[in-house]
């Protein structure tokens, strides 16, 4: 189906089905209980889930496929956070010219960094988009500050134009705010509450809209895994030297992935600004940039569903576990008697709150020392595990021919 | 791409399950039907506190929730009531707000727009909160005011000096107890003419973002009414750590004067390459030469050590205020002691401003008899209080800004321990530092209560 072969189309189905039902699947305590602190199913990071999905996703078909590790990515995010409030602050606000315009822009500046960047590989390339990316930001936080807003950040006014006519999403709204960004009328923080039992499920716009759109390039993602361009990037990452004594030259394939990367980033950025209209110039930093790397790592990299599980675990643990904070742990540890409280309190407090980071870096550490291949061959040894014996017959009954 | 298989009974399949995929969003329009977002029903009311807890400015964040915890705790009756004992509205009376419990949810704001603004979605969607306050800079507490906006909450600012909370970037929902960039200017000019004389020639060093431009802006015009000239204003990289190719030209430019407008690690940094750079025992057109910290904070005096003797500044508040200044601060030894009582040291003015936001709200929605945005909108504005350590305070019906009196403190020469380092030099009158409200441009937009 879609042109892909079984395996694929069911994975394709699975994630379907995994983000259409993710405001129940994230919700999975109840509200009100000491656990529902865990719920992660309500619009804001669901939201960030899958445009941090996209974002990872791009990056790893540079990545994961070429092996050419990019240190400025986060560039490309940014100015596609940019593009897209921009258009919403001139032209309209519905968000489908934001997040045409922030993926093109985001094209055209990867073409850019990309051109020069090439040209070196390894560690020199990283370096280069570190130092482009970098650019950007210091560009993006003081020098550019009329069209970037500097370190204040770019959000819609009451008197921003937005020349389209109102049908359109043009104009200001009747009621004197700020309009919300809109899908022709339907704004994106728009919202059904479902309470079943003592569950609240939040089935949120702006989050099927980004769903979709995740999907979509999901989908593109695994066409270019398979296809012949994609056989090419992998014959890159294993001996690009001898892709060039072959008479082949790889640059242009290169340079195309490059740009088909940075526009997935473009479009995340977009569908950020799209879904909370206000840009800084942080989302440009060079830790936005190695948190994406830490994503595909942490999720698999070169696998198709890996960059997205790791984006989840990370905005997962920088939203949920910051937030917890030592009155929860008290409340937690309530039932031990007063010194053991404490004791228990005092032990985990490095690892909450601010100490997210911490908790985050220990389980990096663990994933890439005890599954070099990530989350993707975590969930691999469980399988075996289930069908150990299966998994050998299979092997037996099938000989290499 | 590798292959591509037009059959009729594939093009069936694949139209089904994406018509399928499509309708499924269809289902769920529509959104819940309330006056007001969050509105709290159960017996307790949450309260969203969003400060830095990592990042630059981590101590003023630990500081300001401290400060949070103390509030929630008198509002529900406990402890020694603090400044409410002292605040002109009687209106709360230790029982929660409205009757219902107060309850508070925390997050950190990173000290990044995009954070903050993540942590309070969070605690807008997740957590039911009907207010959220705090941060400590500009950029974020501009950023978090426009979400706040848009989602019909209340916004109760922490610290944030920039002219532009409630200047260009003012919104309906969004409330600032601290001053700006503006009164710190005005408040400092008359001062530095009266130390320093009014024929001095000044130099500023100014952090490239949005607050130092503001700053830098606000203490040029209000110097040079007063006489001064100013010879150069070099903006400075916020991450920059070494200021002293910023600081070596200073002495040979022909000023007199070093205007720092530098918050935070930026300060302490190029404050100490400065005295390093012998600017201090300096003479320059005859004249001592001179360094002035447009803003302040214990926290900042406590990183620069001694170099802060004798250098002038401005402040929202201090802790020695009702001791210097008289019963008409009445407000501050007793939030003082009780916070003294609970961590065992003097609160700093981040910890104030937010302590008196808290309850400004909660005073205002008792009053208002509602949590609705725009029911506390109406309460607050043009409201005048007295007794939160500031004096008679005006809540500024057009920009949302309070108007009271501004501190101008200097450096003290022999700190007796780590909180006692600056002394309060003069406090100018509220009538000093009023603006019209339309200079800054910017519109309100109307009260969004969300839903």
């Amino acid at each position: 189906m879609f042109g892909l072969d079984k395996k694929d189309t069911s994975l394709l189905l699975i994630v379907a089905a995994l983000v259409a039902l993710a405001p129940i699947i994230l919700n999975p305590f109840p509200e009100g209980s000491a656990l529902a602190q865990f719920n992660a199913g309500y619009p804001d990071l669901m939201q960030r889930f899958v445009i941090f999905g996209i974002f990872a996703i791009g990056f790893n078909i540079l990545f994961g496929l070429t092996g050419y590790l990019s240190f400025g990515h986060a560039a490309f995010l940014g100015a596609g956070s940019y593009a897209g409030m921009w258009m919403m602050k001139l032209l309209t606000i519905n968000v489908i010219p934001a997040i045409i315009f922030s993926t093109i822009i985001a094209g055209v500046i990867s073409l850019a960094i990309g051109w020069i960047s090439l040209r070196r590989s390894g560690i020199y390339f990283s370096i280069l988009t570190l130092a482009f990316a970098q650019m950007a930001f210091a560009l993006a936080a003081s020098v550019l500050t009329p069209i970037t807003g500097g370190e204040t950040g770019l959000q819609t006014n009451l008197n921003d134009p937005r020349v389209l006519p109102s049908f359109l999403g043009g104009g200001a709204s009747a009621d004197g705010n700020i309009p919300k960004p809109s899908l022709f009328g339907i704004e994106m923080s728009a919202s059904f509450e479902l309470p079943v039992g003592s569950w609240v499920w939040t089935f949120n716009w702006g989050y099927y809209i980004c769903a979709v759109m995740m999907l979509l390039a999901f989908y593109l993602a695994i066409r270019v895994f398979r296809s012949p361009f994609g056989l090419m990037l992998k014959a890159v990452k294993s001996n690009q030297q001898r892709m060039n004594y072959t008479g082949l030259n790889t640059r242009p394939y290169m340079l195309a992935c490059f740009v088909i990367s940075g526009m997935y980033a473009g479009l995340a950025g977009g569908l950020m600004a799209a879904m909370d209209p206000q840009v800084g110039a942080e989302r440009m930093q060079w830790t936005a940039s190695g948190e994406v790397v830490l994503m595909t790592i942490l999720g698999g990299v070169g696998t198709l569903i890996g960059p997205v599980l790791g984006a989840g675990l990370i905005k997962y643990f920088e939203n949920i576990f910051s937030k917890i904070n030592d009155n929860l742990l008290h409340q937690w540890f309530s039932f031990l008697p007063d010194g053991l409280e404490n004791f228990m309190v005092t032990i985990i407090h490095p690892f909450i709150g601010k100490g997210w980071h911490l908790t985050l870096g220990l389980m990096f550490m663990g994933i890439v020392i005890f599954l070099p291949g990530g989350l993707v061959e975590g969930g691999q040894r469980i399988k075996a595990m289930f069908k150990g014996k299966k998994a050998e017959k299979a092997t037996k009954t099938t000989p290499a021919e | 791409m590798s292959k591509s298989t037009l059959s009729r009974r594939g093009v069936l399949k694949s139209g089904a399950v994406a018509g399928a995929g499509l309708a499924v969003p269809t289902i769920f329009t529509g959104s819940s039907v309330s006056a007001f977002t969050n509105d709290p029903t159960g017996s307790s009311v949450t309260l969203g506190f969003n400060v830095p807890q990592t990042g630059p400015y981590a101590d003023e964040g630990a500081d300001e929730l401290r400060a949070y915890e103390l509030a929630v705790e008198h509002l529900n009756g406990g402890g020694d009531g603090g400044m409410m004992n002292t605040f002109s509205s009687k209106a709360l009376e230790g029982a929660g707000i409205l009757g219902k419990k107060v309850e508070f949810v925390t997050g950190d704001t990173q000290t990044k727009p995009d954070a903050a603004r993540a942590s309070a979605r969070s605690m807008i969607e997740k957590d039911g909160a009907v207010m959220i306050t705090g941060g400590s800079s500009s950029g974020v507490a501009v950023a978090v005011q426009a979400l706040c906006q848009e989602a019909g909450i209340i916004f109760m600012a922490g610290l944030t000096h920039s002219n532009d909370t409630t200047g260009k970037d003012k919104k309906a929902n969004g409330f600032r107890h601290f001053f700006n960039s503006y009164m710190s200017g005005a408040a400092l000019a008359p001062i530095l003419a009266d130390r320093y004389g009014k024929d001095r020639k000044a130099y500023h060093l100014t952090a490239d973002y949005n607050w130092g431009y503001t700053t830098e802006e606000a203490v040029r015009t209000s110097t040079e009414a007063m006489g001064w000239e100013t010879v150069a204003a070099v903006k400075t990289p916020l991450a920059q750590t070494d200021f002293s190719s910023y600081v070596a030209p200073v002495l040979n430019s022909g000023a007199d004067v070093l205007v720092l407008n530098h918050y935070g690690g930026n300060m302490v940094n190029s404050l100490t390459s400065a005295v390093q750079f012998g600017l201090r025992a300096a003479e320059a057109n005859g004249k001592n030469f001179e360094i002035v910290v447009p803003l302040y904070s214990r926290l900042m005096a406590r990183g620069a050590g001694k170099n802060v003797a004798g250098i002038f500044g401005s402040t929202n508040w201090h802790w020695s205020l009702e001791n210097v200044g008289g019963a008409k601060y009445a407000g501050t030894n007793a939030f003082v002691q009780s916070f003294g009582q609970k961590y065992g040291f003097p609160p700093s003015q981040a910890a104030h401003t937010v302590y008196c936001q808290t309850l400004l709200y909660a005073d205002a929605v008792q009053r208002a008899g509602s949590f609705n945005p725009c029911a506390v909108a109406e309460a607050l504005e043009g409201y005048e209080f007295d007794g939160l350590g500031n004096g008679p305070t005006l809540y500024r019906a057009e920009d949302h800004q309070c108007f009271k009196d501004v501190l101008v403190v200097k450096g003290k020469e022999n700190p007796e321990n780590e909180f006692d380092l600056l002394e309060i030099v003069d406090v100018t009158p509220v009538e000093q530092v009023s603006y019209d409200a339309s200079i800054f441009g910017g519109e309100l937009g109307s009260c969004n209560p969300g839903a």
